[in-house]
């Protein structure tokens, strides 16, 4: 038994060498097709930006080959039926509720920011960031249908009358010409909400990586916190405490459901804060079911979402760029 | 003017503070009103069977389709972001490395992240009549997919770049190729990993603008990859847009169910952090 055990291994040693060398082999041809693979995923990945462009631009080609960009962009008549696209009334309601947004959340938004970066310890940090990480995992519809019970009947029982009382009288923005609740002043203020945490997870990595010796020779020199604080924010953080809030305009201009719950839907201009009006994002969700039927009419609302692509696109990148140099001084 | 200052900065610190309680109060009262508000509506019933005849107009039944719904489609859509950011990722960190194509890609994944759903959604929408397709779980998994590919991809990537150093250089003293040396670096990243997943798969469950024209609408609970399917966001939606108060009563209890789901999976997502990293070298 013994020796016909050794008899059948011995030959296996000599066998397994050239074997080896061809799992070496195997190995190297397996680190190539991965490469290859993974380099060709990646770059698919970045061009998907050109292709969603691109496809978008293709859907929407023949509203825009058969009108011209300046009826598109400058018409307030929106009637599909015959033919009309003038996308004014969705572009002011967007930008509209947008810059209410903002409004109401850049200041607190970029104070938290940098109490986070500036003035919190670590451990107590670690703990309240799950609390903003919740604040943007609550998903839409939900701040959409917080919107409806809670803001809606405080803007039409206690906020709307209130400010058509004092200061509607005086300027047309604060008065109440519409008595249900929905509007630009709900959808604002809600939309406000959920761009408040992005603003702030923006402001405090900006300032995060500011360098930290700026903030140590203020500090010897006598200065406060907030006094160093200030400076930093002057000579290093603007651009990208900016950045911030751009990032933040561009999530609220793309914001769908909780919009197209509380904004009223209406076309036409909005004069008032109080006003119902209409946003890009919930032309295009509102209309999904019945494009097919109109002439052009798909393509229109495939124009819209071109629209809210460009413009988020363009702030994203700018405020990218700033913010990845502004990290790069920082390293360097 | 010393005392000038002070009093800055004790008004400064106390804005910051007040900003930042405003916002933890809001984030209390959202959840407050949901609770309050939902829980009135909610039973077994509502979670346990799909809708019956007439549900929209008060009848008997419940959103489990979309309950199940919004969980196919979520899974399926954080499965195919898995198989493509993972790739991604570790490409980006071993072959890579920092130069100036890696910042093209993370600049590329930030702006994927900025884009609005509603725009993804348009866009599955149009490859989907390219491709012949109708609204279905299929479409609805492939345009959720891209929302929440990016969210996947940036979340992961913070993790990987904590990776010790050390880690390459002792795996390539070995003689192991790249390759298998990003296998030792994903072991290394797991908790990440799966603080990612999670992460993702919470924002994919509760996103409404990319499914809704995807993956469509049905009473029916869901069966087949190319028929439509319910979602919980959508169920929401439209149960508040009709005119009975018993319906938009089970709206609000949608809410709870979703809010509770996505509450569930945030709290496993901060563990996952916490817990599964003790074993990590650092």
């Amino acid at each position: 038994m013994e020796i016909s055990r050794e008899t059948t291994t011995l030959p296996k040693q000599a066998v397994t060498k050239p074997i080896l060398r061809k799992i070496g082999l195997h190995r190297q041809v397996k680190d190539r097709l991965s490469r290859y693979s993974m380099s060709v995923l990646t770059g698919s990945v970045c061009a998907f930006i050109v292709v969603i462009t691109a496809a978008l631009l293709y859907r929407s080609w023949p509203l825009l080959s058969s009108h011209s960009l300046r009826e598109l962009l400058t018409s307030q008549t929106w009637h599909p039926m015959r033919g009309q696209f003038g996308f004014v009334p969705f572009i002011v309601g967007s930008v509209a509720v947008t810059l209410v947004a903002i409004t109401f959340s850049v200041v607190p938004a970029i104070f938290s920011g940098i109490y986070l970066a500036e003035y919190m310890s670590a451990r107590v940090r670690s703990m309240l960031k799950p609390t903003l990480d919740l604040l943007v995992g609550i998903p839409s519809v939900v701040y959409g249908l917080w919107g409806v019970l809670f803001i809606v009947p405080l803007v039409r029982d206690h906020i709307g009358p209130w400010a058509d009382q004092t200061l509607g009288l005086a300027i047309p923005l604060f008065s109440r010409t519409n008595p249900s609740g929905y509007g630009l002043l709900s959808a604002g203020f809600v939309l406000g909400v959920m761009v408040f945490p992005l603003i702030v997870a923006v402001t405090e990595e900006v300032m995060r990586s500011t360098p930290r010796e700026m903030r140590e020779a203020a500090l010897c020199l006598g200065a406060t916190r907030w006094e160093a604080t200030k400076l930093i924010v002057r000579r290093q953080a603007l651009g990208g405490v900016l950045a911030a809030v751009v990032l933040g305009l561009s999530r609220a201009f793309g914001e769908t459901l909780a919009v197209m719950m509380l904004l009223g839907n209406t076309v036409k201009t909005p004069q008032s804060l109080f006003d119902t009006a209409y946003s890009l994002p919930a032309l295009i969700a509102n209309n999904y079911g019945e494009m097919m039927s109109v002439p052009l009419y798909e393509s229109a609302l495939m124009a819209a979402a071109l629209m809210l692509l460009v413009v988020v696109l363009l702030f994203n990148v700018l405020a990218r760029l700033v913010i990845v140099r502004l990290q790069r001084t920082a390293l360097a | 003017m010393n005392r000038r200052r002070k009093v800055e900065e004790h008004f400064f610190i106390w804005l910051m503070r007040g900003s930042l309680a405003a916002a933890a109060a809001v984030l209390l009262l959202i959840l407050a009103v949901i609770f309050w508000r939902g829980i009135g509506a909610l039973s077994w019933e509502m979670i346990s069977q799909p809708p019956q005849a007439a549900y929209y107009l008060g009848g008997d039944g419940g959103i489990l389709n979309a309950i199940v719904g919004s969980i196919y489609l979520a899974t399926g859509a954080t499965l195919v972001a898995i198989a493509l950011a993972v790739p991604v990722v570790l490409y980006l960190h071993g072959y890579l490395g920092n130069g100036r194509r890696a910042g093209l890609v993370r600049l590329s994944l930030d702006i994927m992240w900025g884009i609005p759903s509603i725009v993804y959604g348009a866009f599955a929408f149009s490859l989907m009549i390219f491709l012949g397709l109708r609204a279905s779980l299929l479409a609805g998994t492939i345009g959720l997919a891209l929302v929440i590919l990016p969210i996947m991809a940036r979340t992961f990537d913070e993790v990987v770049i904590l990776a010790p150093r050390q880690l390459a250089e002792s795996t390539f003293a070995l003689g192991t190729t790249r390759l298998e040396y990003l296998g030792m670096l994903l072991r290394q990243t797991i908790p990440g990993l799966v603080t990612a997943v999670l992460l993702a798969f919470g924002r994919g469950i509760g996103d409404a603008a990319s499914v809704l024209f995807t993956a469509g609408y049905t009473d029916r609970m869901p069966e087949s990859l190319l028929q439509p399917v319910a979602s919980l966001p959508l169920a929401i939606f439209f149960q508040l847009g009709t005119p009975f108060p018993e319906v938009q009563a089970r709206a609000y209890a949608s809410a709870l169910v979703l809010t509770a789901i996505i509450l569930v999976i945030s709290l496993l997502a901060h563990l996952s952090m916490t817990r599964l990293g003790r074993h990590v070298i650092r």
